[in-house]
């Protein structure tokens, strides 16, 4: 009982840690843009599909390819912040929601149209296949991998906001936009590059998600639901706030289906709806 | 004194503000009573489209309670389903045990869901925006869940059927054709209409009042609270009504009725049609309603394409979707001086 115990609590951290990587980025759009992006989870799953197909038909390693998608959706998050994303960030949350919708709407049929409606598989390298048995657990390898990933992501991602010129501009612009625009900081530009960050993780979680959470066109709907709930429930803007919900959500999500199988996502819904009764802002956001 | 003049003056300079001319006044126009007859004369001349028009009516329905709180109180809900369902349950569950009277179960059913919503309206009432269009998919998952596991009173994915709705008034048998089904339709829309727009002429301005600027309309005296409680649940009661309907006009209820993609499309119905309008909310409806009847031989896949295309163009560069664009027509037409 014990170890499965462990065995749960561990898997819950895993997916918790992947909704993690991909909700980051909806929490920075979210709080920090102040855009609420429905269309998060199809980044999301233009990164899975991009892993899958430079593996199949390019024949690029699993690890190499991680790094290229992260590339790609982020270029193609850039190229959509400033083609049309930017000209709402000024407008009511109806027509930001409604033109995520579409978006996402477009996303599915057209994923349907490119790569057909079966789920995709992945074919992970040997070496993150099968378990391995520290202290006589049994621990997924490819689990494993994923948390020391998500956590050196993180554990950047916090040193550049923190540390670099660049969070400083970002920390800058979103605390005053006129005055940082004044200072000579180009604002459009970090803007962009925030949102193309956020993109460019949320296809990485993507790819490292195939093999957990699967792949097919319905994934954006799918799933939404779960980043929604990492961001608003951790306070949109807030990395540790995030961070914390995800993992919440994950271990919850997993000890739910583990234990009580029938009512399964009923217990994230109501402990979603529970905590947003008790902190509106979530559990680390800034009241407004 | 001086300082307020300056204040509001920026406000007065952005033009007129978004004027409802339908529902400004409380007697009925001409142009309304022609809309009106429209339906009636469809009832009458285009006998092959019955069972879609009486559908069209219950989404219509659906949808003006979901514009009193999109366009009057401003809160954007995404699991406005869950009243919908509720009620459309309600109505099937009481003819199923044997209460097929159709008006008794249709108040039943706007009871019911109106209660759900009152209480659910304390949740959605106290966030800022985003944890309200929060809450209110968290509530709209947690029913569809809900009716989903609780199969033995719902029958979980194969739905309700089998129930039995009496003749309306003892008279009317709910015919194959939908003649019946087309009339009751058109007059429980007709009847809730006209409630939702007496309520919404003077509470509904105080309404916009709140959305707009809920900390002035607070200093001015207005209970803003109470306000968005009261009407959250009126929408939350037609939502019901409107479950009932479809309920019984197609004797069935599928655990569809609850979905998430039902609630999602009725919010591009009401922006589709113009958000605050009422009749936009009708509009919309039927305009999709229509076009989804018409490209049903389209993969649905590929419907749903151009649901998200329009989507975003209407929201780059339609605002205020198709009465909007007949407004904006129309106060052209009038700036423009007489030849």
């Amino acid at each position: 009982m014990g170890t499965r115990l462990i065995g749960v609590v561990f898997d819950g951290i895993a997916y918790g840690s992947l909704l993690f990587l991909i909700g980051v980025g909806l929490s920075v759009t979210m709080g920090i843009l102040r855009f609420v992006n429905l269309a998060h989870g199809a980044f999301a799953m233009l990164g899975g599909y991009a892993c899958v197909i430079l593996m199949r038909r390019a024949g690029v390693p699993f690890l190499l390819s991680l790094p290229l998608v992260f590339l790609l959706t982020g270029a193609v998050g850039a190229l959509l912040e400033r083609t049309l994303y930017r000209r709402l960030y000024g407008a009511g949350e109806l027509e930001q929601v409604l033109f995520s919708i579409g978006l996402t709407l477009m996303s599915v049929a057209a994923a349907t149209y490119l790569w057909g409606p079966s789920e995709q598989p992945v074919e992970l390298p040997a070496f993150l296949r099968g378990q391995v048995h520290p202290f006589g657990l049994d621990l997924g390898s490819y689990r494993l991998f994923l948390l020391a990933l998500v956590v050196a992501a993180t554990a950047l991602l916090h040193a550049l906001v923190a540390r670099t010129r660049f969070g400083a501009q970002i920390r800058a612009a979103v605390d005053n936009r006129a005055a940082a625009a004044g200072l000579g900081i180009d604002v459009h530009r970090i803007f962009n590059l925030t949102f193309a960050l956020g993109t460019g993780l949320a296809g990485l979680g993507g790819a490292l998600g195939v093999d957990l959470l699967g792949l097919d066109p319905t994934f954006p709907q799918k799933y939404l639901v779960y980043f929604l709930l990492a961001v608003t429930v951790g306070g949109a803007g807030s990395i540790k706030g995030t961070a914390v919900a995800a993992l919440l959500l994950g271990v919850c999500d997993i000890a739910g289906k583990y234990f009580v199988p029938q009512a399964a996502s009923f217990v994230v819904y109501a402990l979603m709806v529970a905590l947003l009764a008790l902190f509106p802002a979530g559990l680390y956001g800034r009241r407004a | 004194m001086v300082a307020e003049a300056k204040a509001g003056a920026p406000l007065e300079e952005r033009g007129p503000p978004p004027a409802i001319p339908l529902l400004a006044r409380d007697d009925w126009r001409l142009s309304e009573l022609a809309f009106w007859l429209a339906p009636v004369a469809c009832g009458l001349l285009l006998k092959g489209y019955l069972v879609l028009a009486s559908r069209i009516f219950v989404t219509g329905l659906f949808a003006v309670s979901l514009d009193l709180i999109l366009g009057y109180a401003g809160i954007l809900s995404l699991g406005h389903a869950a009243f919908f369902g509720l009620g459309a349950y309600t109505a099937g569950l009481l003819a199923l045990h044997g209460f097929g009277e159709p008006l008794a179960g249709l108040l039943a059913a706007g009871g019911v869901a109106a209660a759900a919503g009152f209480l659910v309206s304390f949740l959605v009432v106290r966030g800022n925006d985003l944890s309200r269009l929060m809450v209110t998919l968290g509530v709209g998952l947690l029913f569809h869940e809900a009716a989903n596991k609780a199969s033995s009173l719902t029958h979980g994915a194969d739905g309700l059927s089998d129930f039995h709705v009496q003749r309306l008034f003892g008279l009317f048998e709910f015919d194959l054709y939908g003649r019946t089904a087309f009339w009751y339709s058109l007059a429980v829309l007709f009847l809730c209409f006209a409630g939702a727009r007496l309520v919404a002429s003077p509470f509904g301005l105080s309404l916009r009042g709140i959305r707009e600027r809920p900390g002035r309309m607070a200093a001015l005296g207005t209970p803003v609270h109470r306000r968005l409680v009261a009407v959250f649940t009126l929408a939350a009661g037609l939502a019901g009504i409107a479950g009932a309907l479809l309920a019984e006009t197609t004797q069935f209820v599928g655990l569809d009725v609850l979905g998430f993609s039902r609630s999602a499309d009725l919010i591009i119905m009401v922006v589709l049609g113009g958000v605050g309008r009422l009749y936009g909310a009708l509009v919309g409806a039927a305009l999709f309603m229509v076009a989804q009847d018409r490209l049903a031989d389209l993969n649905p896949v590929y419907w749903q394409f151009w649901i998200g295309l329009i989507l975003v163009t209407t929201v780059l560069f339609a605002r205020g979707g198709v009465l909007g664009g007949l407004a904006r027509v129309q106060r052209a037409l009038a700036r423009r001086p007489p030849p």
